[in-house]
């Protein structure tokens, strides 16, 4: 595909920022500085400062001299990066490459975005006066490649397009420098005269690369689109995504279902046409007002069915606040997983507990109420009860080892045992009677006990010898002493209740 | 002029004629689930254990709660004999999953979900009981007024799950629209052949409600070869009692 390159430069970067701080710095000639051996260095000086001749590199107290009521300020090291960065994850909604050019530009792979906003120039366009409104200078232009952008942003006489395949007529009357050269370079091609880029572009290659270096024929070379730039982007680009940029900002529920349908439907048959499943996915709305809102579903298997996708979304949908409208969805998928059409086959079957229907309904749970009250439970190698058994780890997971059926096991067990009064037969008897919960149980029938020991290794406290008991109406219960009457007072519990 | 015998037939064909207009068709080609009841599947309209219904269970005391869960359970294990998972939604998980082994399960093949909010339960009891690849739905509710109990009956005929909602502690017994209104109650167990010790676990098991059935009262024992029904019914639920109990 034709690939196409943006190149913005922010002329004022860092000072516009401090006038958009404080707009009453509009009017005033101000400049950062920062101390270099001992003295202030001007780093950045906003359009007034320089129309009175103060440049960037200026030692301040010469500026001062030219100019006494200047304002100079601190410059905060590292501001322009971070500046840079936050610019290009707001770019974002203009294409989903954009990388930082330091010191003071950035640069947009544009390739199949901007019939989005009506061709080029209404993408640039749109782009500038939204930068512009903000607050800053900003140039852009339009190339094949990042190089010719660069330059044409930089040093174009009205900035703007490049029609493609054109890089090397835009780039003939542009001084060296458009080429990103070093100085000691740049300095060279001064002293021979070469003052454009004409003037050396169709000289033998190995002659300018014996005076100027290889650095000059790489430029040059990546400005014509002969050799490859490769840009870096601030965000790695997802591999499934999907955009869904719209012409009038949408506000209803309606709208928005519409949106995730369709985003879904796109993202499913890129996902089925590359055997994959989605455990994860991201539904971002760009708002008006500059706002990001997000959700995002999970699920218990990767799944490419855009119907129950949807439905995951539907519950979510209430929680998103259009506020003035969205003008941009996109979808991603963070989280892919290979997913076999066999598999698919084998849990369709009726009768498996992990098919798909019941992975789609535990995700629509776990979507509207929440993933942690979701649990199953498998059996463990351990006697104390309360650690008999695990939660799975998953949906599949089989048990290692068998449920124990020898031992009485009560079907209700409490979580925390409750403390009762006994009356007993010392010293191993089960009790005749017992209190709980202010009612007097008189004990009829009793098994046990069955000592359980503490596992030292995990926990220290007294074994339990547990009784299941029944009393004279019928209820049965599951009680246990903790540790013996000749060495302790031993307490006793009700742990739980048999069927 | 007919003779009684056929008057019966005539009234036989009838009845049979009104449960298929209620839905309650005998489904070709698949046996009926045989639910190990024994005698009190009598009580049941066509003598089968009514499933793509709701049954309801009311229990007091956390006594009676484990009687009624153990009775659950007891039916869950013959609801999942043919595989399919079952979804266990309450408020406050109290089963002991090692416990339910006894009755026949394999706890790993119930998912039980715990949620907090009443109005949660109901959503998530209704959406499991949408779902066809279930075996069955055990709700613990406290509440459910007729028209949530609507709802959740129109998803069970659809889906044709069984939905087993277990009420405990209710304000008022209100109608809902279960076909059944149980009630379990632990009983004095008996150890075989009078041994000491706690025997196998007893019930008294009312069924206060079946739509087109018979109500009635027995006493259950759970046995490791699964239900045994010890006495006839105890009592038929006359007419008078019927409309007070409704």
């Amino acid at each position: 595909m034709q690939k196409r390159f943006a190149a913005i430069w922010f002329r004022y970067l860092l000072t516009d920022r401090y006038t958009i701080r404080e707009p009453a710095l509009r009017d005033k000639p101000f400049v950062l500085a920062s101390p270099e051996r001992g003295r202030m260095i001007v780093r950045a000086a906003n359009m007034r400062a320089e129309k009175k001749g103060i440049v960037t590199g200026m030692v301040v107290a010469d500026a001062r001299a030219v100019l006494p009521t200047l304002q100079v300020m601190d410059e905060v090291s590292g501001m322009s990066d971070k500046l840079l960065s936050a610019l290009a994850k707001w770019s974002i909604r203009y294409t989903p490459v954009v990388a930082v050019d330091p010191p003071d530009g950035l640069i947009l792979d544009v390739s199949g975005c901007a019939h989005l906003w009506g061709g080029e120039e209404a993408y640039i366009k749109d782009i500038l006066t939204r930068l512009k409104k903000a607050g800053y200078e900003v140039h852009a232009a339009i190339a094949d490649t990042a190089g010719t952008a660069w330059a044409i942003s930089r040093y174009g006489e009205k900035g703007g397009i490049v029609e493609p395949g054109r890089q090397a007529e835009a780039l003939f009357s542009l001084p060296p420098a458009a080429l990103r050269l070093e100085q000691p370079v740049l300095q060279r091609l001064d002293k021979l005269g070469l003052t454009n880029i004409r003037s050396f572009m169709n000289m033998p290659r190995q002659a300018l690369r014996r005076r100027f270096g290889q650095q000059l024929l790489t430029r040059l070379d990546q400005a014509l689109g002969v050799e490859i730039e490769p840009i870096e982007p601030v965000i790695p680009i997802e591999p499934f995504q999907e955009r869904l940029p719209l012409f009038d900002p949408v506000r209803t529920a309606t709208g928005i279902e519409i949106a995730i349908q369709k985003l879904l439907e796109a993202l499913c048959v890129r996902l089925v046409k590359e055997g994959k499943g989605l455990r994860v996915a991201v539904l971002k709305c760009f708002r008006v007002d500059g706002k990001l809102e997000q959700v995002q579903i999970s699920t218990n298997r990767p799944t490419r069915n855009s119907i129950h996708l949807f439905k995951l979304f539907e519950l979510k949908i209430a929680s998103i606040e259009p506020d003035l409208g969205i003008e941009l969805f996109v979808m991603e998928a963070p989280v892919i997983e290979d997913v076999s059409p066999e598999q698919e086959k084998l849990w369709n079957m009726s009768g498996s507990y992990n098919n798909v229907a019941v992975a789609e309904l535990l995700d629509a749970i776990a979507g509207k109420i929440g993933a942690q009250g979701i649990r199953r439970y498998l059996p463990d190698e351990h006697y104390l009860p309360e650690r008999s058994v695990r939660l799975a780890a998953s949906l599949e997971e089989e048990p290692a080892i068998a449920w124990r059926t020898d031992l009485p096991r009560p079907i209700h067990l409490l979580s925390k045992p409750e403390p009762i009064q006994v009356t007993v037969p010392i010293p191993d008897y089960p009790p005749m009677n017992f209190e709980y919960k202010g009612k007097l149980h008189k004990v009829s029938k009793a098994d046990g006990p069955e000592r359980i020991e503490q596992e030292w290794w995990l926990q220290a406290g007294l074994y339990r010898d547990y009784y299941c008991v029944e009393d004279e109406d019928g209820s049965r219960y599951w009680l246990f002493r903790s540790g013996s009457y000749d060495k302790h007072e031993p307490k006793w519990f009700v742990h739980g209740f048999f069927a | 002029m007919n003779t009684t015998a056929e008057k019966n037939n005539i009234i036989r064909d009838l009845e049979r004629e009104i449960l298929s207009l209620q839905g309650l068709v005998k489904r070709s080609g698949t046996h009926p689930l045989d639910i190990g009841l024994g005698s009190i599947e009598n009580a049941f309209p066509n003598q089968t254990f009514p499933v793509a219904a709701m049954h309801e269970f009311i229990s007091y005391s956390r006594e009676e709660a484990a009687a009624t869960n153990g009775f659950i359970g007891g039916l869950l294990g013959k609801l999942m004999h043919h595989g399919g998972a079952c979804l266990w939604i309450g408020n406050k998980r109290t089963i002991f999953p090692a416990g339910l082994k006894n009755f026949g399960i394999d706890p790993e093949r119930i998912i039980f979900i715990d949620l907090i909010k009443p109005k949660d339960i109901l959503w998530t009891v209704e959406e499991a009981l949408k779902c066809s690849a279930l075996a069955a739905v055990v709700g613990e509710l406290t509440e459910l007024n007729f028209k949530e109990s609507r709802r959740l009956q129109l998803a069970v005929e659809q889906s044709r799950v069984t939905g087993l909602l277990h009420r405990y502690n209710p304000l008022v017994e209100n109608t809902v629209a279960c076909v059944s209104r149980w009630k379990i109650q632990p009983m004095v167990s008996e150890a075989a052949d009078g041994m000491p010790g706690v025997g196998w676990p007893r019930w008294n098991v009312q069924l206060q409600k079946i739509r087109n059935g018979k109500p009635g009262s027995w006493q259950v024992e759970w046995t490791s070869e699964g239900f045994s029904v010890k006495s006839r019914p105890l009592m038929r639920f006359e007419k008078f009692e019927l409309l007070q109990t409704g």
